[in-house]
């Protein structure tokens, strides 16, 4: 077992970890933070897409051991202070982003990493950004459309039907 | 996974005197991790090399760019000294894969669908381990295949940086990594045209290709070769004589986007 | 009432809010102290005898707290197959048993024999590779036309590997071949209908624990309907009582069909926990989801087409064979059949239809319905074969569809295949299909392809599907083996809030949204006072649970009839307080009246005088307001569409990309008109994955090839465009309260017909003589096909 301690939501967390644990199984077992998903086995789905230092990382392709010292962010801290959801969650509910919600954590994360680095991406843009973010519920069109929305852009010309 | 302790070092020295036994060096695990989760492989240690700062960064002097092996594709997407390289970077993977994955643990991989060894190969990159420097063409030795001894790591990799050059990927649809991949690099001392992706033999290079376009540098000088399907990998997303057209079609194109 | 939350709003969906602040509660979520972690032995081999299993060395294993076989199983029952198929001559199908764990034989790669119950899943896995198991490979039995030639058997005792020869309909048979054989012209096209793996994101999880003091079980898990899981268990696997066993399906992330079924894995952690009086878990990785998941389709058919020299459809014959794997899963058996054979007669008048389906057993997961569920494999055969016979007699195949379309005139139209359309205008469909896509501009979009060196093409499709599954008294005669009714409990409370108990589980079609507009609309309230409850045998009355397209014509009308209920007893609470007789009594926004007067008392006092009768004359009223009501449908509904979409082709490497895509459906009255898009938008993407991405692959050792994300391809962002969508041209189902006919399967089965014509365009556009490619359309298969052509 290895000490490990870092910052999640702002919160510093410390805890005995096997080498073998994965931050993923970390957030989950030993945190208790569920929202972040496991949905494969092979670092493709997305579902478990954490921030660490500010960058998106796929907690299940990444040791605990290894976010020692680190800053990570998860989907139950993106909210705004006062509860109420932050622009890119509002975005996704006002553009019915998301069906079953399973991927969602993820998507609302990888969509924050993507607005960081690119703040008015393009159709295009978002939807290569999204390459590692699977959804089998949507056809990503209403993702796509949120994501370009959560950036400020008019998605009016974009068809609601 | 089966059960292994993980040690961060900081230093490559510190590295490398934990690399004993069935230690197993771990640099950003997007592929090893998947393994280790199907329990197809059971090291007794990890030694990370993320928290190795000498080993990370790109540096760029008389036309030579170096970068540490551990340094993640995403700095390398983000550098542009070597644009064709940073293309390539940024297309590994998906994003979060980029920040994690690293140059030095992709070319140790040695996977024959990955698409840094094209790079590698094509641009005749150098690759400095912590014991000496292997060219290119002599660090490739076949399919998961690499000159690396046990204990030695990738520390960086040297990259003349060409005259001109350009990457193709064409995808396996599936898992995103290239179904045929090349890359096309004219330097003063003539054209380098690296595949992956193809070869049951792993990365290799297409010589007719390199003396067909060292004479003339264009998509038309290449017209009239062919590829052997032989040694062409088959599986369920391509034919062998597909990938080996493939190969012809992806070097006109990135002759094109080169030139 | 406010306009914004009833019927016909595009209301927001309330569910959102958790999901995306991390609080939904998945059942992989749902951990307590205490638990243990089962993990199963999977086969290696797709077939083979079990000659021992010795578990001695994994059960002394640190951590191991039980290990089970299929020997722990025998005295139980089997998972049964819900829907008993006659063959043509009149045997009914075979039914191997399907144990709990392998038993003397494994089946097909994936096939549990075994499972460990450790402290921690390492623990397990770790015992699980202690097992010392001799099994003994068999050749397998992959390929369906080898599986009936040959004399290796999935199932030795059957003596065969075809589960049955279903003729439908068998009176038609001689009359759609004479209308064949005298035809003018025959159009012919074998297909295969691709082996899909449904893929919800989740991967199947149950978690058990087991209540010694009275002797009660609770399951949680990955449903689509827990009532019928409950009932599987309960009178079929393990014999618990149904009213000692509560089955929980909670937040479920997505389902499409893969967990409508009862699977062996819920049954084994039931036993367990009772075993070690602790609560057991498992979760699936994403693997064990390829291999033991039900997967989807797996046909090969073959379709005929017969026309006159006007381009009238004079028959369509279809003989098919339908892959069901080793088992026969809980619907397996009326997917090909039910689902599939009464929908052969497409949208058209076409006087004579026949189809021939042979369902074979192959060393392979088990195959049951998929999102559109033999729908799907219907619609491609007839519109694959359509635009065929278009292009072979030179004819446009919007106006070849148009000839043969059923008109709006002719409704109730009883097809040829045995069912009665209650409603449709399928003309009316395409005119809006045309517009919205701007045919008109196809020409010009082509030439600036062509100047890009790639290939244009246009394809379109028409469909019809038979939903709200369904009439109970019509598929019992069909030989289904349970009703297909669904139930909702509307509960008022004292304070007037409410909540609705229903049968239909929802894991991303957003009951929780749409189901309060209904309730809101009718009492004049406002829908955030009122709240599902879905998923809980404990708490529901009953259901059969969601799945073809059925949720809202079926449980919703449930719905409206509790409620209707409720208005009823209201009214007479609303009488007694108002002195007047129930006859008086008008209800309107909220509030009830006296007529002719201006006596009135708002919803809300009523709902509190119910639970607080102090002057009730108890021999009329009794306290209370909570009304069920069980709705069991008087027919199928008919949703239909025209779909159309654009493909480039590049010539070079066989990429194809969709470029633009339009859908017009008609599914009735739209209740949430933002979620049926959604539904249909992710109908397409799944559609349109068929069609162009995604395969099952087995070797012929019975391995599978496609076993992880890395060889089986599902659609990504990058993949798909925005899609047109448009369901304004409904035409009310003319037998539910509602008038709506059900939107979750339509995009999945109208766009690979779609596509594929679109490909075929494209190419001949190209001059490249390809008049077919099977599904998926890789780059690599267009390129062989373009090769060969």
């Amino acid at each position: 077992m290895t000490k490990v301690t870092m910052t999640v939501n702002g919160v510093s967390v410390s805890r005995d970890v096997g080498g073998n644990t994965l931050l993923s199984a970390f957030l989950r077992e030993d945190l208790r933070l569920t929202g972040t998903h496991i949905g494969c086995d092979t670092s493709q789905c997305g579902a478990c897409l954490v921030h660490v230092d500010g960058v998106a990382v796929k907690s299940c392709t990444m040791f605990a051991a290894e976010a020692e010292g680190a800053d990570v962010a998860t989907i139950e801290g993106q909210a705004n202070e006062d509860g109420s959801l932050n622009v890119i969650q509002q975005a996704f509910q006002d553009h019915h982003g998301l069906q079953c919600g399973f991927c969602t954590p993820g998507m609302v994360m990888t969509t924050a990493a993507l607005l960081k680095e690119n703040p008015k991406p393009s159709e295009a843009e978002v939807r290569a950004y999204l390459e590692g973010n699977i959804c089998r519920c949507t056809g990503y069109h209403n993702i796509v459309k949120a994501v370009l929305a959560a950036s400020g852009q008019d998605v009016s010309s974009i068809a609601a039907e | 996974m089966y059960a292994f302790d993980i040690e961060r070092p900081t230093t490559v020295a510190e590295a490398v005197a934990a690399l004993t036994g069935e230690a197993q060096a771990l640099s950003g695990g997007q592929t090893l991790i998947p393994t280790l989760k199907a329990r197809l492989a059971s090291p007794s240690k990890l030694v990370s090399l993320s928290g190795i700062s000498e080993m990370k960064g790109l540096c760029a002097s008389d036309g030579v760019l170096t970068i540490g092996g551990a340094t993640c594709h995403a700095d390398v997407a983000a550098d542009g000294t070597f644009k064709a390289l940073s293309e390539l970077a940024a297309h590994i993977g998906d994003p979060a894969v980029r920040n994690r994955g690293t140059i030095g643990g992709s070319i140790a991989n040695n996977d024959p669908a990955a698409c840094y060894p094209a790079a590698v190969l094509g641009a005749g990159a150098t690759v400095v381990t912590n014991r000496r420097e292997i060219a290119a063409d002599d660090f490739f030795q076949g399919m998961f295949e690499t000159a690396l001894d046990d204990g030695e790591l990738v520390i960086a990799v040297k990259f003349p940086i060409p005259e001109a050059a350009n990457y193709q990927k064409f995808v396996q649809p599936a898992s995103r990594f290239a179904l045929v991949g090349v890359f096309v690099a004219k330097t003063s001392e003539g054209v380098r045209v690296a595949v992956t992706g193809a070869s049951n033999e792993g990365v290799f290079r297409w010589r007719e290709a390199e003396a067909a376009l060292s004479a003339d540098f264009s998509a038309a000088a290449l017209d009239g070769l062919t590829v052997a399907a032989d040694d062409m990998i088959a599986d369920l997303h391509g034919s062998s004589e597909y990938r080996a057209h493939l190969v012809k079609v992806m070097t006109q194109r990135a002759v094109k986007a080169a030139a | 009432m406010p306009k914004d939350d009833g019927i016909g709003a595009a209301t927001l969906r309330r569910e959102d809010v958790r999901f995306l602040t991390g609080a939904g509660q998945y059942t992989d979520d749902i951990q307590a102290s205490g638990e243990a972690v089962a993990v199963f032995a999977r086969s290696n081999v797709a077939n083979g005898v079990i000659k021992s299993i010795d578990t001695s060395q994994a059960a002394a294993m640190p951590g191991v707290l039980a290990i089970f076989t299929g020997e722990d199983f025998t005295e139980v029952g089997g998972n049964p197959a819900g829907w008993l198929i006659n063959s043509r001559d009149g045997t009914p199908m075979h039914e191997p048993k399907r144990p709990v764990l392998a038993h003397g034989k494994v089946r097909h790669v994936g096939d549990a024999y075994a499972a460990v119950i450790a402290e921690t899943k390492a623990q397990a896995m770790d015992a699980i590779e202690a097992i010392e198991a001799d099994i003994e490979e068999l050749p397998a039995v992959v390929n369906m036309k080898e599986a009936l030639a040959g004399d290796t058997f999935v199932h030795d005792e059957i003596g065969t590997n075809q589960c049955f020869d279903w003729g439908w309909i068998e009176d038609n048979r001689a009359a759609t071949d004479a209308a064949i054989k005298g035809a003018h012209h025959v159009t012919k096209l074998e297909l295969v209908n691709n082996r899909l793996v449904p893929n919800a994101m989740e991967p199947r999880s149950s978690r058990a624990e087991y209540h010694r003091g009275n002797d009660e079980y609770i399951l949680h898990t990955t449903s689509q309907n827990p009532h019928l899981t409950r009932l599987l268990i309960s009178a079929f696997v393990l014999g618990i009582p149904e009213n000692k066993l509560t089955v929980i399906a909670p937040d479920v992330g997505g389902g499409f069909g893969s967990k409508i079924y009862h699977y062996g894995e819920e049954a084994l952690v039931l036993a367990a926990a009772k075993k070690l009086n602790r609560p057991v878990t498992w979760t699936a990785d994403r693997t064990e989801a390829f291999l033991t998941d039900a997967h989807g389709r797996d046909h090969v058919t073959t379709i005929e087409l017969a026309l006159d020299k006007e381009g009238n459809f004079l028959a369509f014959r279809t003989e098919t064979l339908a892959n069901v794997g080793a088992y026969l899963s809980n619907f397996s058996t009326a997917t090909p059949t039910f689902l599939h054979g009464t929908l052969m007669a497409g949208n058209y008048t076409v006087p004579n239809v026949y189809v021939n389906v042979k369902a074979v057993f192959t060393n392979t997961a088990p195959v049951d319905a998929y999102r559109g569920a033999g729908r799907p494999e219907a619609t491609y055969s007839l519109e694959r074969v359509i635009d065929m016979a278009a292009r072979e007699m030179g004819m446009d195949p919007i106006a070849l569809r148009r000839k043969n379309f059923i008109k709006s005139d002719q409704y109730p139209f009883a097809s040829a295949a045995g069912l009665e359309y209650d409603s449709g205008n399928y003309d009316a469909l395409m005119d809006k299909m045309e517009s919205v896509a701007d045919i008109a501009g196809f020409a010009a979009r082509r030439k600036e392809s062509e100047a890009k060196g790639l290939l244009r093409g246009f394809g379109v499709n028409a469909y019809i599907e038979a939903c709200g599954i369904a009439p109970s008294n019509l598929v019992g005669v069909l030989g289904s083996r349970v009703g297909l009714y669904d139930a909702a409990t509307v509960r008022v409370n004292a304070t007037g809030n409410i909540s609705v108990m229903v049968g239909a589980h929802s894991h991303g079609q957003g009951h929780e949204t749409a189901f309060p507009q209904v309730v809101a609309d009718m009492l004049g309230i406002d829908a955030t006072s009122i709240d599902i409850v879905h998923g809980d045998t404990s708490k529901i009355p009953f259901g059969m649970g969601t799945y073809g397209s059925r949720s809202l014509a079926v449980c919703g009308s449930a719905v409206v009839r509790a409620t209707e209920k409720v208005i009823t007893k209201a009214k007479k609470i609303a009488a007694h307080m108002l002195e007047v007789t129930d006859q008086d009594i008008s209800f309107e926004d909220g509030i009830f009246s006296a007529i002719g007067t201006n006596k009135t008392v708002p919803f809300g006092e009523v709902a509190l005088k119910a639970y607080i009768p102090h002057d009730f004359p108890l021999d009329q009223i009794e306290p209370g307001l909570e009304e069920t009501a069980f709705y069991d449908p008087a027919n199928f509904t008919y949703p239909s569409g025209a779909y159309c979409c654009e493909v480039e082709v590049d010539p070079e490497t066989g990429k194809v990309r969709v470029d633009r895509f339009a859908a017009v459906d008609d599914f009735g009255n739209v209740i949430n008109p933002m979620i049926v898009t959604g539904q249909v938008h992710g109908g397409l993407g799944q559609g349109i994955g068929q069609a162009l991405l995604e395969n099952t692959t087995y070797d012929e050792d019975g391995q599978l090839l496609s076993a992880s994300y890395m060889d089986y391809t599902m659609p990504r962002a990058d993949d798909l465009p925005f899609f047109k969508v448009d369901h304004s041209q409904g035409t009310p189902c003319t037998h539910n309260p509602l008038g709506v006919k059900g939107c979750g399967e339509a995009g999945a089965i109208g766009s690979p017909p779609t596509v594929i014509n679109a490909v075929i365009d494209a190419l001949q556009s190209g001059g490249k003589n390809v008049t077919h490619i099977d599904m998926p359309v890789t780059p690599h298969r267009v390129w062989t096909a373009m090769q060969n052509a």
